[in-house]
């Protein structure tokens, strides 16, 4: 089933100019030069019940734009977008208890008060009935492990147990589309991990769509089957994560640590990119030479102790596609 | 409704929470009460002019515009300016509710609990010792306690409009400062409105400033007559819902324009 259908969105800004130094600011007073950013420039896709997109693209592309357009609270320049069949910004409220969102860099979370006392406030703001209400709350307690700081004022929970409780937040009124925009931005490994686990088994369990906007290529890796690429207002890419891979490079990296003493490895289908100690790493292209063919070139001519071959790691192909982008 | 009175009751909760200030703040506004008034009896001794209020009606004015002053005082909301400025006012807005009523109803709990928390002990200690009279009659006590529920609801209109405008200017401090002046002089805070010239009396009559103060003292001391309270509380209410309609306007409008800022 669609659940959510974007049709040639448009969202333009009118930026002021401001020339640089004093001279300037004068200037801006008397006459403001106005620049144009589309910051939606006619994108479209379509999102089924139960997926998990991951939406990515450097800072300023347009991914909280669109999360913007799709919950309700920008009204876009032209173009079509229905969530569940309603229009977001036509049909703000009834769309507001279909939505949870998470800001990671924002809380929904009442600074002065206790985690639980917010989610009882958020209970009355979404008129939650009482039993469904206690049953999704302490499931969500449950999950997320939130027992032991339920009772301390919000501004003293560390960033980590802060955003666990701004998940829960979001899901209270068991919402049927979950944004999360940037929800590992700043947390320690333990919490990102602990951050993906309940978000993958919300997607799996309660079927819930996810949409996922993040800087975190880890996140898309360990979470998405589904990536989306914007930049400038446009999509540039849609597809599994092995599409993404293939658009930019189908290379591989073969990793090879050396017994002692060793010290080169050459090969004329492969380029050595990294040399650190005992350890080299190789790339090669699979449609040149297959890994077999490589790996037992290599086994007989050096002292090998271990080996292993992988993808180029997300990061890369995304800083190359970013990379692209800017030529 | 049920979200908008948790909101406000949220609100009241965590506003009292303050004692210390609320403390503090009794002992200032007590003292500048005291000098004030002595200022008046000072007035009213060298001058022989027939006043337009008697002295007992001023003392009381002026101590009941001390207890209930933080009606007044709280222009804009602080906390809805901080999550504009940082861009939380995304979440407000992502509510199953409506953005307007939800900030009204912050602005009555800023007007409320914080107001209470003051006017009782003041109350008792202006009425004890300083010279506070009762209302001039059951009838007068009745309209003074309805006109002062409705003042606060129109300060809180003029409060969430002044919110509001702060969706343009983001940083309102100038804006903020005229309309607090403005609502100080012609509210009646500084001097009772009778004392102004008699050529300004239409102009302050028709502000809405007076509402927030200057009616409700005057029906209790019975300055305003219990038959003209239904005029003077039907002005108030037609202020309130004249600043309503101007904040709910000028914030369709602003939502429609909101770049949320950051991200």
């Amino acid at each position: 089933m669609t659940l959510i259908r974007v049709e040639n969105l448009v969202k333009t800004f009118s930026v002021a100019e401001r020339r640089a130094g004093l001279w300037g600011a004068v200037k801006g007073l008397a006459y403001r030069r106005h620049r144009v950013v589309r910051a939606l420039d006619g994108i479209s896709f379509t999102i089924e019940t139960g997926e998990l997109v991951g939406y990515i693209g450097p800072n300023g592309a347009g991914k909280s734009t669109t999360v913007k357009a799709l919950s309700g609270i920008l009204v876009p320049d032209s173009g079509r977008c229905e969530v569940l069949g309603r229009t977001p910004w036509k049909d703000r409220i009834a769309n507001a208890r279909d939505i949870g969102v998470v800001f990671g860099q924002r809380t929904q979370l009442w600074w002065d008060l206790p985690a639980i006392e917010s989610f009882d406030l958020l209970r009355d703001i979404y008129r939650v009935p009482k039993t469904d209400y206690v049953a999704t709350r302490d499931e969500l307690i449950e999950r997320l492990d939130l027992r032991s700081f339920l009772d301390v004022p919000v501004r003293q929970l560390s960033l980590g147990q802060r955003m666990r409780c701004d998940l829960a937040a979001s899901l209270l009124h068991r919402p049927r589309v979950l944004y999360l925009d940037e929800p590992t931005i700043g947390l320690d490994a333990v919490s990102k991990l602990a951050v993906r686990d309940f978000v993958r088994s919300m997607n799996r369990q309660r079927q819930i769509t996810v949409i996922l906007t993040t800087h975190d290529m880890d996140d898309i890796e360990a979470l998405c089957n589904r990536v989306m690429v914007i930049n400038e207002g446009r999509i540039l890419s849609d597809g599994t994560l092995d599409d993404l891979r293939k658009t930019v490079t189908t290379e591989r990296w073969l990793t090879v640590d050396m017994l002692d003493g060793a010290e080169q490895v050459s090969d004329p289908d492969a380029e050595v990119i990294s040399h650190d100690g005992a350890r080299i790493t190789l790339r090669f292209d699979p449609d040149h030479v297959s890994a077999a063919a490589l790996i037992s070139r290599i086994t007989a001519k050096y002292p090998v102790r271990d080996l292993f071959v992988e993808n180029p790691p997300i990061e890369q192909i995304v800083a190359r596609i970013y990379a692209e982008l800017k030529l | 409704m049920r979200g908008y009175w948790a909101i406000f009751s949220a609100r009241c909760r965590t506003l009292l929470q303050y004692r210390a200030a609320a403390l503090a703040g009794l002992g200032t506004q007590i003292f500048w009460g005291w000098v004030r008034v002595m200022v008046f009896y000072a007035f009213y001794q060298s001058s022989s002019a027939v006043q337009p209020m008697t002295l007992e009606q001023v003392v009381s004015y002026i101590w009941l515009g001390q207890a209930t002053l933080l009606i007044l005082l709280y222009g804009v909301d602080t906390d809805v300016v901080a999550m504009i400025r940082s861009g939380t006012v995304a979440y407000e807005m992502l509510r199953p509710m409506d953005v307007y009523s939800l900030w009204y109803a912050r602005a009555v709990a800023l007007r409320t609990a914080p107001v209470l928390m003051r006017a009782v002990p003041m109350f008792i200690l202006a009425g004890l010792f300083f010279g506070l009279q009762p209302p001039a009659s059951l009838a007068a006590g009745c309209l003074w306690a309805v006109s002062t529920v409705v003042s606060v609801l129109l300060a809180s209109a003029l409060g969430t409009l002044m919110t509001v405008t702060m969706l343009w200017t983001i940083a309102g401090d100038g804006i903020m400062r005229l309309v607090y002046s403005a609502t100080f002089i012609f509210s009646g805070s500084i001097i009772p409105l009778p004392m102004f010239p008699s050529w300004m009396q239409p102009l302050l009559n028709f502000l809405p400033f007076r509402g927030m103060a200057d009616v409700p003292f005057r029906l209790y001391t019975g300055n305003i007559p219990p038959s003209a309270g239904a005029i003077a509380i039907a002005h108030q209410l037609a202020w309130t819902l004249v600043l309503i309609i101007c904040g709910r306007w000028l914030l369709a409008r602003g939502t429609r324009r909101l770049v949320v800022q950051g991200g």
